[in-house]
């Protein structure tokens, strides 16, 4: 049986919705009552059935819908995907390991064929079918990292590694939580996060690019990071701020639950065998405060993360203008009972 | 001096002679002052092998100054635009063993920067001295165009007419500051425009 992907979108009448069961695996990406940045950064292994662990790369019901997102971002902005010249080898690894990990994951949606050189992709969800030369790029409609990622929820960066660091040479990044691919392709990994607060002088920046650049072959990581977004938009650009901007003004007590989405990343990293590359999918997953308050330990836990987050995060992540709105709307969710360790609902 | 702040703000020095074959060097207005000064400490003969290639402020001043150092090459440009055909033929007819300085505004070093680091030239291998005007290039995040000669905060995009914060993230690829809409939540907010580049 495979997965039933909804009708729904990420702009103009915001049809988005998740499935109960979409609820239930939602990745609450907070394991206590507080937050500040650590460098979360784990293995990338298989997890629990139901969940979206549950393979490396994850499809979901919404998978259709975002790759229609994407492609009308893509059509207003062209920007959004770009790939340095040097690149083009990386983009192949990338088609490579997410044809793979797809067609794994789920063989009733998606098949991959070998003959030497020649593959055939079937991607049943989309209507593709296509044979190409691995490796010629004049055998695909579009370069092998725009063509896979076209295909692929979330979007990806490509980071080329040289002298000890990580360059951010290539990207699809159409879901992107306020940060500009046209403006940062090309920077190291220290310049791309430069605007991050508090981070540096932790030395998390540091640390994250030794972990980094050490990942091997076959060893992939993981981490979760989170904001908060008006409205289910996955176009939440710097580009189109000016556009996507007023929603945040729009947040009353009476329509929090419906427009307030908790917005987290599922952020991946994994080494390319023949660049020597590190790809890094940022995953996207999007849950209305209505949705996630169905279960009671996440809302509890949500109003005493936000209460006390930081000012500097908070206006960092742009919760300024609603904060104080969503924290009391929240406070009627918690009576102040202990919540039990760890992600997960009870 | 540019006041220090994020990781991808450029840090500039104060140009020292390399060991090299050939020195360009590539200077506007009060950046001819750094090339003077560094000419003090210089080996005899330095610029036998130099060429200097200036943008005069609009006051013309330091031409004499930097033609009396004797550079095998000397050249006055009206503009960075009008220097460009000429600068990228240099850069990708240059061997090994060309060393670069760039001295004088954010704009020019930055500029000439890009140009260089299409020519395959590192830029941490540049020299680079920051004189006279505080004055950014932006690039609107919205529009993508870019306006020059930027002093205050916010600043107004001469391409689409937002009004942008002036954000100290730099890209040396476009070799601009970024500009956000500063009022993208609620237009109806003007923050008061000051003086903030001179």
């Amino acid at each position: 049986m495979g997965i039933t992907f909804r009708k729904e979108t990420f702009r103009d009448d915001f049809t988005f919705r998740n499935s109960p069961e979409h609820i239930r695996r939602f990745p609450f990406p907070f394991h206590e009552d507080s937050y500040m940045y650590a460098v979360n950064i784990e293995p990338h292994v298989v997890g629990p059935k139901g969940s979206v662990l549950e393979n490396l790369i994850d499809v979901d019901e919404h998978y259709v819908a975002e790759m229609q997102d994407r492609a009308l971002v893509l059509a207003e902005d062209p920007l959004r995907c770009q790939s340095l010249p040097h690149m083009t080898l990386a983009g192949w690894d990338l088609l490579e390991l997410l044809m793979e990990q797809q067609a794994l994951g789920y063989p009733e949606h998606f098949t991959l064929t070998r003959d030497g050189d020649r593959w055939r992709w079937i991607n049943r969800p989309l209507g593709i079918d296509d044979t190409f030369t691995f490796g010629d790029t004049s055998t695909l409609p579009y370069g092998p990292m725009e063509y896979i990622t076209r295909q692929s929820q979330g979007d990806f960066c490509i980071l080329d590694q040289r002298d000890g660091n990580l360059w951010m040479d290539a990207g699809m990044v159409t879901t992107q939580a306020d940060w500009s691919l046209d403006f940062d392709i090309g920077m190291n990994f220290f310049e791309w996060h430069a605007p991050v607060p508090l981070a540096h002088e932790k030395g998390i920046f540091t640390r994250a690019l030794k972990f980094l650049t050490n990942i091997q072959q076959g060893k992939p990581a993981r981490r979760l990071n989170w904001t908060m977004t008006i409205n289910p938009r996955l176009d939440t650009s710097p580009e189109n701020y000016h556009k996507w901007g007023p929603d945040r003004a729009t947040v009353t007590p009476e329509n929090v639950g419906d427009k307030v989405h908790l917005r987290v990343e599922l952020q991946s990293f994994w080494r390319l065998p023949r660049s020597n590359g590190i790809v890094f999918p940022i995953r996207c997953y999007l849950i209305k405060m209505d949705e996630l308050v169905t279960q009671p330990k996440w809302a509890r836990r949500l109003h005493r993360v936000i209460r006390d987050l930081p000012e500097e995060l908070a206006t960092y992540k742009g919760l300024t203008r609603y904060r104080s709105t969503l924290v009391e709307w929240l406070s009627k969710l918690d009576d102040g009972s202990p919540t039990s360790p760890g992600f997960g609902p009870d | 001096m540019a006041a220090k702040s994020i990781i991808s703000r450029p840090v500039y020095g104060t140009l020292s002679p390399q060991p090299g074959k050939h020195h360009l060097f590539i200077a506007d207005a009060e950046g001819a002052l750094a090339i003077s000064e560094m000419a003090a400490k210089a080996p005899a003969g330095f610029f036998d092998d130099a060429e200097i290639v200036f943008i005069p402020g609009p006051d013309g001043k330091h031409i004499a100054a930097l033609e009396s150092l004797g550079p095998a090459q000397f050249h006055q440009a009206p503009s960075f635009a009008s220097l460009l055909p000429r600068l990228k033929q240099t850069l990708s007819n240059a061997h090994m063993g060309l060393r670069l300085y760039l001295s004088g505004t954010e704009g020019l070093i930055g500029q000439a920067m890009q140009v260089a680091l299409e020519a395959g030239i590192d830029h941490t291998s540049m020299q680079t001295e920051h004189r006279g005007s505080l004055a950014r290039r932006m690039q609107c995040v919205h529009c993508k165009g870019i306006t020059e000669n930027v002093t205050t905060q916010p600043a107004t995009c001469s391409h689409c007419g937002l009004l942008l914060l002036v954000r100290d993230h730099y890209s040396r690829r476009l070799a601009a500051f970024q500009g956000v809409c500063i009022n993208a939540e609620d237009r109806s907010e003007i923050p008061p425009m000051e003086e903030a580049f001179p």
